[in-house]
């Protein structure tokens, strides 16, 4: 049960690969013993930052995603899981547009893409559904999320 | 892809539809192109969507129902939702999405 543990995997802004992190983060808190609710709070941040690296990181594959289903450039997302003790740690990175400001993008109901059927709700559900949420970006280079929840052990055996 | 068969119903001016197991972006834009389509052949007046098989939804699907509700409002006609879990219902709370579409009881 002790022990810490860390995993980095890297893949292509395709939104296929949506569904790939959810089930791939909740493999890896899987040992942690974590609750029916707990697991589907991260399953959603995760699909809330993925999608957003996806769509608005790299907004040029989104639409070459949606004409041919292939994304023709070499735009990757990165995904760190560690695990020390009963911290989950969770950061996903992009190299794409970045984020002009942080703080107005964070505000729930926020969106640059009205016009897309967007609601704003991202970042307002990583804050809900984590402990922390920390966003870095830098326009032109990237963005950066990494999020923490504390999964309580349960030792009632 | 979602290759379930016939997800939906029609009855009159009434489109029955069970939305997927997962909603997110990934699937919301082909979810979004047959909900239209289907509107649009069968002049619905009354879209349903049945959350009864759905596991998973991110901020993705709030796009997809107020898009709808958007959609059907253009045809005086409106959403309503059935069988959201708890989780499902959480986040409609959440994004207020309880103002644009109905609750249906069965
Ligand atoms: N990885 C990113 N790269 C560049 N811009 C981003 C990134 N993530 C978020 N943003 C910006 O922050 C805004 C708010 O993000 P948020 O996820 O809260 O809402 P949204 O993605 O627009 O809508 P929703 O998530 O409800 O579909 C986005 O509209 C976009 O402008
Ligand atoms: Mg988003």
């Amino acid at each position: 049960m002790k022990g810490d543990n860390y995993m980095y995997i890297k893949f292509d802004a395709k939104s296929i690969n949506e569904s790939v992190a959810r089930m791939t983060v909740a493999a890896f808190m899987m040992h942690m013993n974590p609750t029916l609710d707990e697991i589907q709070d991260v399953k959603t941040a995760v699909s809330e930052a993925v999608t957003n690296a996806i769509i608005h990181g790299y907004p040029e594959t989104d639409l070459v995603n949606s004409k041919e289903g292939e994304c023709s450039e070499k735009n990757e997302i990165e995904m760190i899981c560690a695990q020390e003790d009963e911290t989950l740690k969770i950061t996903i990175i992009d190299k794409g547009v970045g984020i002009e400001n942080v703080e107005e993008a964070r505000k729930p109901f926020f969106t640059s893409k009205p016009d897309e059927e967007r609601s704003g709700m991202g970042f307002a559900f990583m804050e809900t559904f984590m402990d922390v949420l920390d966003v870095e970006s830098r326009v032109g280079k990237g963005t950066k999320v990494t999020m923490i929840k504390y999964i309580e052990r349960k030792d009632e055996q | 892809m979602d290759n379930r068969i016939l997800p939906y119903q029609v009855s009159g001016q009434v489109l029955h539809y069970i939305m997927p197991k997962e909603v997110d972006h990934h699937v919301a834009q082909s979810l979004c192109k047959e909900l239209d389509m289907l509107v649009d052949a069968h002049q619905i007046r009354e879209l349903i969507l049945d959350f009864k098989e759905t596991e998973f939804m991110d901020s993705s699907g709030i796009g997809v129902v107020i898009g709808r509700s958007k959609t059907l409002g253009f045809r005086s006609g409106k959403v309503n939702v059935m069988h959201l879990g708890k989780r499902i219902e959480a986040i409609f709370k959440a994004s207020g999405l309880y103002k644009v579409v109905g609750l249906k009881e069965e």
